[in-house]
């Protein structure tokens, strides 16, 4: 049985639905991400876990217990916020000790305990400091030992490295990683970072309007998205609109609306729907010269707008079945206006 | 640009001039010999200093203006620090009118509050002149508490204290063990505010003062309908350097630029 269970909880600010029969299993010592953009419900799903947002129906249910009406202090759930929330008049010892103290441990282990944690993240020689004399990587990792030191049944990260810049970021998201997974820590990650969500979690729920959209690996996530919302999260810029024509086994046969063919190689658990959307990421079309076209798969196109990238150039290109974004080499610029064909490899189209 | 920066300074100079000229002449009247309150003064003396505490009933009113000036600020504190914490952290109904009635001793002029305090608490319930007068204090100073604490407390950042509770703290200790000492400097501030109102209060107290028992500002109006000596003079040198203390502690703990936002 999972460690968590949210089942069929809804949250509702006066009108303003927030989560909508939302429902999550967490198995223990696995990292969950929740991913999305902003007003999506994911803050709100982990300050419901926190016990800081009441549910309107539905249950919480953790290590086989009834969670829902528990209130914070009595959860033992460690809790990291986007901006520290450390305690301005003590000092980064007493941050880290204050949630041992409400635990009336004795001294010297509660001596011994924080001096550990603050030496798992290397900040044993700022015990004496007070929170206004350190970085804002140092108070995130203070805030950690703090959330860690009480050893919590479960980790709750409110986008906890967003007012970092990019470089400390990638360097924190590796400890934490780590420390989650010394300690084999249950954690809940709130982010809207893609990349940064994917490089540490186990599985990641894609959460959008109060409903989680696809939970699986971030690998799944990135290459087989399920639905139109995630594939369009994750990059997919491009979705055209598919009629089923014929079930092989090497795949399927789809009509555009233009009457040309494409061939997709992967069903995408959508072999038994008639009306499907392909979608594509950018990089994944080939531009090939004006009369390129093949049997299936290719389409005709003006280049439009483009737009340098570094990597490679970005065009708008006009098409039958509509606009579409395709990125070109670095090596050649096409201009405005010229006639090309675009092919879209059969086994690079996800079917959403 | 440089005339004009010239006529600004003048213009300032003359409305500092305007604003101290009267201190000015109270300060020096204080410490002249004359028997009666003239400037420039005539010699220097301190027996007006001392005659204050020759005035049995300054001693006796400044005594009571003092206790009703700690106990009604402490009373208030104790009302207006959980009523700045729940308007300001809470939501809910008639909340726009309970904060538009815990200011609105500010927008009714002192007199009528007076006035109906005097029908409503003395007449009516017939309560000790003492406790009304302390009563009535209380309410006139509760806005400057519950103003200064309130924008203590909205510069305090409310997930320090969710940090606090997720690490096992009821809400209860963490109002005493994480807010209050860090809105420790705004309470302070508090206090000194509605006590120098307090003190210095003269409509409502003029109305809810009686027999035997009056406040120092209230003794003071009657001292100079009778008398005319520069002793006056020099209690209010007394109460001015008691003000200008009390805004240095402020001025030393918050900066007074607190309250000017």
């Amino acid at each position: 049985m999972a460690l968590l269970s949210l089942k069929d909880i809804s949250v509702a600010y006066g009108k303003n639905v927030v989560l909508k029969n939302l429902n999550l299993d967490v198995e223990k010592g696995e990292l969950v991400s929740l991913l999305g953009p902003s007003g999506c419900g994911k803050t709100t799903t982990l300050r419901l876990i926190g016990g800081f947002v009441e549910a309107k129906n539905g249950r919480f249910v953790f290590n086989g217990k009834d969670y829902t009406k528990i209130p914070v202090h009595k959860r033992n759930f460690g809790f990291v916020f986007q901006n520290y929330a450390l305690f301005p008049h003590l000092t980064v010892f007493d941050n880290v000790a204050f949630g041992l103290k409400q635990r009336n441990i004795p001294k010297n282990e509660i001596k011994k305990r924080v001096m550990e944690i603050l030496e798992t993240v290397g900040l044993k020689d700022y015990a004496d400091r007070s929170p206004r004399e350190l970085s804002g990587g140092q108070k995130q990792r203070v805030a950690l030992a703090r959330a860690l030191v009480i050893q919590p049944d479960l980790l709750l990260l409110d986008e906890p490295l967003s007012n970092l810049d990019a470089k400390l970021r990638v360097k924190m998201r590796l400890e934490i990683r780590k420390i989650q997974q010394e300690y084999n820590i249950t954690a809940i990650y709130v982010t809207h970072d893609q990349e940064e969500c994917f490089s540490i979690s186990d599985r990641v729920a894609v959460m959008n309007n109060g409903v989680i959209e696809q939970l699986d690996t971030p690998q799944k996530i990135y290459n087989l998205p399920r639905t139109e919302f995630v594939a369009n999260f994750v990059g997919f810029e491009n979705f055209i609109e598919l009629e089923l024509e014929a079930k092989k086994i090497d795949g399927g046969f789809y009509k555009l609306k233009n009457s040309q063919r494409f061939k997709v190689t992967h069903f995408n658990g959508r072999e038994d729907e008639r009306y499907v959307k392909g979608a594509i990421r950018p990089e994944e079309i080939d531009i090939l010269n004006e009369g390129g076209e093949k049997e299936t798969n290719t389409l005709k196109g003006i280049i439009g707008i483009s737009t340098f990238l570094g990597k490679h150039y970005q065009y708008v290109v006009e098409t039958e079945v509509g606009r579409l974004l395709v990125n070109g080499s670095a090596h050649k610029r096409y201009v405005k206006g010229e006639r090309v064909t675009l092919y879209f490899p059969e086994d690079k189209i996800v079917l959403v | 640009m440089k005339g004009k920066g010239k006529f600004l300074t003048l213009f300032a100079l003359l409305v500092y001039f305007f604003l101290i000229i009267p201190l000015i002449i109270i300060t020096g009247a204080a410490f002249g010999t004359d028997e009666f309150l003239k400037f420039p003064p005539r010699g220097f003396s301190l027996k007006w200093l001392a005659n204050i505490f020759k005035v049995e009933m300054f001693v006796r009113t400044f005594k009571i203006s003092l206790e009703i000036a700690v106990l009604g600020t402490v009373l208030a504190l104790l009302v207006g620090i959980p009523a700045a914490y729940g308007l300001s952290r809470y939501d809910f109904v008639g909340k726009n009118f309970l904060q538009g009635f815990f200011l609105s001793p500010v927008l009714v002029p002192g007199i009528v509050f007076g006035f109906s305090l005097l029908n409503f608490l003395v007449i009516k319930y017939e309560m000790p002149v003492y406790t009304s007068l302390l009563v009535g204090h209380t309410v006139i100073i509760m806005p400057y508490i519950i103003r200064v604490i309130s924008s203590s407390l909205e510069n305090f950042d409310y997930s320090i204290e969710e940090a606090a509770i997720s690490l096992g703290a009821s809400k209860l200790k963490t109002f005493f063990v994480i807010v209050l000492p860090n809105i420790a400097s705004g309470v302070i501030a508090a206090f000194i505010l509605a006590f120098i109102n307090s003190f210095n209060n003269v409509p409502v107290s003029i109305f809810l003062t009686g027999p035997g028992i009056s406040t120092l500002p209230i003794q003071m109006m009657s001292y100079v309908e009778y008398y005319f000596d520069p002793t006056i003079a020099a209690l209010s040198v007394v109460l001015m350097a008691m003000t200008i203390i009390l805004m240095f502690i402020i001025e030393k703990t918050l900066g007074l630029s607190y309250f000017t936002k």
